[in-house]
């Protein structure tokens, strides 16, 4: 029989190991980019709006903007309609047809994103050249993005709102409140934090999608000054350029990615502060 | 509740009605427009499908012939990185939710950093493992390196459902188990892991689910060979890949890519149908007892 | 500790589920380079595995200056290069697989029937706002498409209109032939440059492109094929040293009459003619 103790220091290092994978993932991001960030500085790569790997010149302000208005442009568009597709399935629909709308949704959560990509780059991109050329665009990212995250927040709300206690909508019909004033003053604000937890998970995938923003954007760097504009993301510029990339361009793309991560800590620091601020005002 | 319902004023019957069309438009615009997106993938993709597409070998640059080594390398990587994966999110998980209070540092700690991880970009990992396992370690592209650079991806999540179960199992059968002077290790052997497969289950699955849907950490890592690998350290596509590669490189390979793209869904359409089973059987077992 | 012992300690325990399987007396020759000449070699390298069952060939892409570097470093057993070799690179051992060509492609709708190399040069300065000015609707902006930086097709294209390859401007900026051949395909005002091959399967499939002729000369294989066609470029394969044993056998095999219909079939010139 394993002793207590041996099966507690065990697990203890499965946990550490688990936990260690981060540092790792950071240490040997860290690793390849530091030569290159010492060699230049950190102002080399945020303040320089140009880049040319060819001409050792790495700015990356441009991708980085354009990866963080990608992201909330994405979510600000799917949140609400997916937080109103949640309430319509759970309260609206049937109860037969909700249960194949859930399945429709989990499909759609599914769907290989490289499907999504090319959805956007054969339909919506012409759709939006007919509206203002190029057509590949800020926009084009931001709708597609949308779309590909829009399942994922509903199956998050859809299940805060299944885990609503019976008695709320027992309650709110003896008090003859009508059902859009359930769902919208008692249901949705109830499960906020499904709604920020959804809308987190939601960002992380479009900040961190690859193939579909760089089928779909233009891929061109710069300081986007309309939706209308083809802009590069910082994901597409690694795909694009990492199998081209040698010595100091590769060194550049690994401080991208270290960006990347700094973006992901941003988030989950994002999230918990929202859900502690929740907690104690919601 | 009732603060609630005081908060919001009775509705007048008109703007009720517009809010009701307008859950409703939402509603079933979404419904409808994944709908017909499914229903376009699956037109191009279903009269494709064929046992000579499952089982034949590729051909022409994947415009002909089938996907057999495809979904040989695809079943290779994600049953390496499983296979590598659970012990360690297991482990983590039971060292979590047994041993761990959950506002002491250290769980907020192990939390935190696999909270982050679960946001990481997936591309990120891609470079990660191009650098480590490929070159480091010398594994090369190989299927190897892709399984290992998943287990980075899909660890967080397995974790986090595993818990899930762990916290789930009814402090009834704890206390009972406590109550036959059970050891703690005979009392996670025997009472607290088996009632809480169902939630172990559901996350391999979700992990398995997002190591088949996986493009990006892949392409740097276990590469392109569209060849019948012989070992995890053979080069080789998987699916997403095949797909992209398919429908970015080859003229004329969409009609493939949407096959591709369709046996895809289905085989994770299988794996929420079984997430679906397990959980339903969880909660029947819960109730019962 | 240095990090190479520091790391195996580490993953030592995500290592145990895999081995080395060495046992069988097999060469594998591993090659990275161009995604141009990539599927090429591949689809030869399919063939020849059938009649050389001891031998596998693992076809990674890249980039060309990929396949030049990894094979000068040795991490590769050789490289893909989908152009001539640069007068720095002399020191590497070439084989010309075939030769392709890059030609510029417009949506099939776009009236324009050809365009002179002033005309390139404009559309890629971006001095060019109308297509009316160039033969084509009036009141429509050409929307340019070039390649992402490093692909030898950009090099190739950039070095015919005697342009620095980072001073062409385009609107879409593209990673892969496909992506290319679909934007145009769904943008009226678009034009871009792919390799002809890539462009005529395309058409054969349906594809509304249509490939211009380059200074009068059709885009056709057989214009390549006789070396007048402007933009030409051999598919080379690179080795630091003189190819022997394996490598040498399938370097044979793949410029063998009887493979020359696999290059034909990828809409590449065999270097024996057709």
């Amino acid at each position: 029989m394993v002793s207590d103790r041996l099966l507690h220091s065990l697990l203890a290092l499965f946990a550490a190991l688990a936990a260690g994978l981060l540092l790792l993932v950071v240490g040997f991001i860290a690793q390849e980019a530091l030569g290159l960030l010492q060699q230049l500085g950190v102002g080399a790569f945020l303040f320089h709006g140009e880049w040319q790997p060819y001409a050792g010149r790495f700015g990356l302000l441009p991708m980085l903007l354009t990866s963080l208005l990608l992201m909330l442009g994405a979510v600000a568009i799917a949140t609400p309609l997916a937080v109103v597709g949640a309430a319509c399935i759970n309260f609206y629909l049937g109860r037969h047809s909700a249960i194949l709308a859930r399945r429709l949704v989990e499909i759609a959560a599914g769907i290989p994103s490289v499907v999504y990509g090319l959805w956007g780059l054969t339909l919506l991109v012409p759709l939006l050249a007919a509206i203002k050329q190029p057509g590949a665009s800020l926009l084009a990212g931001m709708m597609v993005l949308a779309l590909m995250i829009l399942p994922t927040i509903v199956v998050v709300v859809d299940a805060g709102l299944r885990a609503l206690p019976t008695h709320y909508r027992e309650n709110a019909e003896a008090l003859a409140i009508r059902r859009s004033g359930f769902v919208f003053a008692i249901a949705l604000p109830a499960v906020r934090g499904s709604v920020i937890t959804g809308a987190t998970l939601a960002a992380a995938r479009a900040i961190g999608e690859t193939m579909v923003v760089m089928m779909v954007t233009g891929n061109l760097v710069q300081l986007p000054g309309s939706l209308f504009d083809p802009v590069r993301a910082l994901t597409a510029n690694i795909a694009l350029e990492m199998a081209y990339a040698m010595d100091e361009h590769r060194s550049a793309l690994y401080v991208s990615s270290l960006f990347l991560l700094l973006f992901a800590v941003a988030l989950v620091l994002t999230n918990q502060l929202l859900l502690g601020w929740r907690g104690r005002h919601g | 509740m009732v603060e609630a319902a005081t908060i919001a004023p009775p509705l007048g019957a008109r703007s009720t009605l517009g809010i009701d069309t307008l859950v409703w438009g939402v509603g079933l615009a979404l419904l409808a427009l994944f709908g017909l997106l499914l229903a376009e993938m699956f037109a191009a993709g279903l009269p494709v499908l064929s046992l000579e597409f499952i089982t034949g070998e590729a051909s022409d640059a994947g415009r002909s012939g089938g996907i057999s080594a495809v979904l040989v390398s695809t079943l290779w990587v994600v049953a390496l990185a499983v296979g590598i994966a659970l012990p360690l999110a297991l482990g983590t998980a039971l060292y979590i939710s047994e041993y761990l209070g959950r506002g002491s540092t250290l769980y907020r700690l192990i939390h935190g950093s696999l909270d982050v991880l679960s946001a990481v970009p997936s591309v990120v990992f891609g470079l990660f493992g191009n650098a480590v396992f490929c070159e480091l370690l010398g594994l090369g592209y190989s299927l190897a390196a892709g399984a290992l650079t998943l287990v980075c991806m899909i660890v967080p999540v397995m974790v986090k459902a595993s818990v899930d179960g762990l916290t789930a199992v009814p402090t009834e059968l704890r206390a009972a188990g406590s109550a036959l002077a059970l050891s703690k290790p005979a009392l996670i052997g025997h009472i607290v892991l088996p009632a809480a497969l169902p939630g172990v289950a559901s996350g391999v699955l979700l992990g398995v689910a997002r190591a088949l849907a996986e493009t990006a950490a892949l392409l740097f890592t276990s590469g392109y060979v569209l060849r019948m690998p012989d070992s995890p350290l053979d080069s080789g596509r998987t699916l997403s890949i095949h797909i992209y590669d398919l429908a970015m490189n080859v003229a004329g390979g969409d009609r493939f890519a949407y096959g591709s793209a369709t046996v895809l869904v289905i085989l994770l359409l299988m794996i929420n149908g079984a997430i679906a089973l397990v959980s339903s059987y969880a909660h029947r077992r819960t109730t019962d007892s | 500790m240095d990090r190479r012992t520091f790391l195996a300690g580490s993953c030592l325990g995500l290592l145990a589920f895999t081995w080395e399987c060495g046992a069988e007396e097999s060469v594998k020759l591993l090659a990275t380079g161009s995604s141009t000449v990539a599927p090429l070699v591949a689809e030869l390298a399919r063939r020849f595995e059938q009649s050389h069952p001891t031998i596998r060939i693992d076809v990674q892409t890249g980039g060309s200056s990929r396949g030049v570097a990894d094979a000068r470093r040795g991490v590769v057993d050789f490289g893909m290069v989908s152009r001539a070799l640069k007068t720095n690179e002399s020191d590497l051992y070439v084989t010309t697989l075939a030769n392709d060509g890059v030609s510029v492609i417009v949506h099939a709708d776009n009236p324009v029937q050809a365009l002179s190399r002033a005309d390139l040069i404009a559309l890629y300065r971006g001095e060019i706002d109308d297509w009316g000015r160039l033969g084509g609707k009036v009141g429509e902006p050409p929307v340019v498409v070039t390649k992402a930086a490093g692909r030898s097709t950009l090099e190739l294209f950039a070095s015919y209109l005697e342009m620095p390859p980072e001073e062409l401007k385009a609107a879409i900026v593209i990673g892969d032939n496909q992506q290319g051949i679909k934007t145009v395909a769904g943008n009226p005002n678009a034009v871009g440059y792919v390799s002809i091959g890539a462009a005529l399967q395309a058409m054969a499939a349906g594809t509304p492109i249509k490939v211009l002729p380059m200074n009068g000369i059709p885009a056709t294989l057989e214009a390549v094929a006789d070396g007048s066609f402007p933009i030409s470029r051999p598919l080379n394969v690179v080795t630091r040293q003189p190819p022997n044993g394996a490598l040498a056998q399938f370097l044979d095999f793949a410029l063998a009459q009887a493979q020359s219909d696999i290059v034909v079939a990828m809409s590449f010139v065999p270097r024996h003619g057709q």
